[in-house]
């Protein structure tokens, strides 16, 4: 459609990592129907490391591409390396996003992030000094005025 | 990539050959100023006479109630920043218009509200439909305009324009009209209508972009929108487009010679498209009164799903149609016809367009349906909307 790179679509056409995960140890949900957008990320974490991840996504084409994306970035990685995603990493990786889709990258590297603090809380550790406080990315549902605009 | 199916003839329409021929002298041989006063002049005079003759055939007024505009949003615009400005003047600053109507109209209305007019902004049925007593009910002696448009560029709904101008002739109030989906598609008399304004926009039936008309009722005076030259009776300044004007009038009468035969045909494939996708498609649901619609129109909501990544896959079978969805736009909210209609949040973002036009053939209408049977089940599969809805 000429708005995303090769990248982005075979992501899109292709996505890696694709379910859910039965015995995931770690999972995280972020973003809302409401908004479009909702990405929940399966971790599966032996000792330090990632060993298996799997995503569900309701959104766009660049919602499916970017968690596809932040599932090989992460996947096989140490806990340390998957914290230190970057949603600036993911788009890059995908050579370029439009700026109206760079909420997309934002929410996977959340989707990321919530489900590295699930395995933390998990383990009874608190994630909020290891994984950050989480921000909510969710800045399209204002509601309109008596027109709707 | 198999060849491409067009299937947003709602978003604009190719150029047919008879109005591509129609036009092409225009651009090249013909280039006159029509308000030059030689014969390469009168002949652009003339050809910009004889469109406005079409016009007026088909929406069944006279032709000196034809002005041409630059497209649609500008003839909205006119008609009712035009009006507005007008009945200001005797201390009418009340307007009354429905809440999904199209952006031309809509964001003008706005627009004027910071002006200091009111706005009134009717809601809309579940089915799509405005209701003539709202309009009624809404109307009071300091109301300047009403607005509601021919028929919904996304759900295709025929308002009951007729019922809603018997009811602001008796008020005494003028009523105007964004018709840029219905003309060239269902019939259109600004008589019977009773409509002192209407819009119309030339790229939606066949015929180019960058022309519109608004037809205005003799004895309505809309303040000048563009001012400048003597142009179109000096109420819209600036050097015709006159391919352009050609080209509208040409696709206009041609829509309304053939609109039985369109219709029918359009109808055919549209009603099996919905009847098939809404048999095998689980959870999905046409939008918009089934009856009073478009011949073309067919919106349909795909629950768990988000429209742009129908879109994409559709793109890639060589398919066009639109979305509802918030990603379709440059904003994070989904439509605003499907929300005033009653539609969730999450539904109005799984929502497809696909609007047919005469060029559209059947076995098209058919590989649609497989490419969706296909593309549907795959991508609800990886839906963590759709695992909770089909539960």
């Amino acid at each position: 459609m000429g708005m995303y790179s090769a990248k982005v679509m075979d992501h899109f056409a292709n996505p890696r990592n694709v379910g859910e995960l039965p015995d995931a140890n770690g999972v995280g949900e972020v973003g809302n129907a409401k908004c479009g957008d909702i990405m929940r990320m399966y971790l599966k974490i032996e000792g330090n490391t990632i060993v298996d991840v799997k995503f569900m996504t309701f959104g766009c084409g660049a919602a499916i591409a970017t968690s596809s994306m932040a599932t090989e970035l992460i996947k096989g990685k140490t806990i340390d390396e998957a914290l230190q995603l970057t949603n600036k990493a993911v788009i890059e990786a995908l050579d370029g996003l439009p700026p109206v889709k760079v909420h997309c990258s934002v929410l996977a590297e959340q989707a990321v992030k919530a489900a590295l603090a699930d395995y933390y809380t998990r383990q009874g550790i608190d994630p909020e000094p290891i994984v950050g406080k989480l921000a909510e990315d969710c800045h399209g549902c204002e509601e309109g005025g008596s027109c709707g605009i | 990539m198999s060849e491409l199916i067009y299937l947003d003839n709602a978003a604009t329409t190719p150029v047919s050959d008879e109005v591509f021929d129609a036009m092409l002298p225009w651009l090249r041989d013909h280039y006159g100023n029509p308000s030059s006063h030689y014969s390469i002049g009168y002949d652009s005079k003339q050809a910009i006479d004889t469109a406005r003759a079409q016009v007026a055939a088909a929406l069944h007024c006279l032709p000196a109630e034809v002005y041409f505009t630059g497209c649609g949003t500008e003839s909205d615009n006119w008609a009712i920043k035009g009006a507005a400005l007008r009945m200001a003047d005797k201390g009418k600053k009340h307007l009354i218009t429905s809440a999904f109507e199209h952006h031309a109209v809509l964001h003008t209305m706005k627009a004027l509200e910071k002006l200091g007019f009111e706005v009134t902004c009717l809601p809309v049925s579940r089915a799509g439909l405005v209701d003539p007593a709202d309009v009624e009910a809404a109307i009071r002696p300091d109301t300047a305009l009403v607005s509601i448009m021919a028929a919904n560029n996304e759900i295709g709904t025929i308002q009951p324009i007729a019922e809603i101008g018997a009811i602001c002739r008796k008020k005494g109030v003028w009523l105007h009209t964004d018709a840029v989906q219905a003309a060239g598609n269902i019939p259109l008399d600004v008589q019977a209508m009773q409509v002192d304004m209407l819009s119309l926009s030339a790229h939606k039936f066949n015929g180019p972009k960058g022309c519109g008309a608004l037809y205005i009722r003799r004895g309505v005076l809309p303040v000048n929108f563009m001012e400048g030259g003597g142009q179109e009776n000096r109420r819209r300044a600036g050097t015709e487009n006159i391919a352009g004007i050609v080209g509208l009038g040409r696709a206009l009468e041609i829509a309304v010679r053939d609109m039985d035969k369109r219709a029918a045909h359009e109808k055919q494939l549209r009603d099996y498209v919905v009847e098939r996708v809404l048999r095998n498609i689980p959870g999905t649901h046409l939008n918009g009164d089934a009856e009073k619609r478009l011949p073309g129109n067919a919106n349909i909501s795909f629950p768990g799903l988000e429209g742009e990544t129908i879109l994409l896959d559709l793109d890639m079978h060589g398919i066009c149609a639109s979305t509802g969805s918030a990603c379709n736009s440059d904003s994070l909210d989904p439509s605003h016809v499907l929300l005033s209609i009653g539609l969730a949040h999450e539904e109005a973002h799984g929502t497809m367009r696909f609007s047919f036009g005469p060029q559209n053939t059947m076995e098209e209408a058919e590989r649609l349906c497989d490419v969706l049977e296909e593309v549907i089940p795959r991508r609800r599969a990886m839906s963590p909307v759709w695992n909770t809805l089909k539960k």
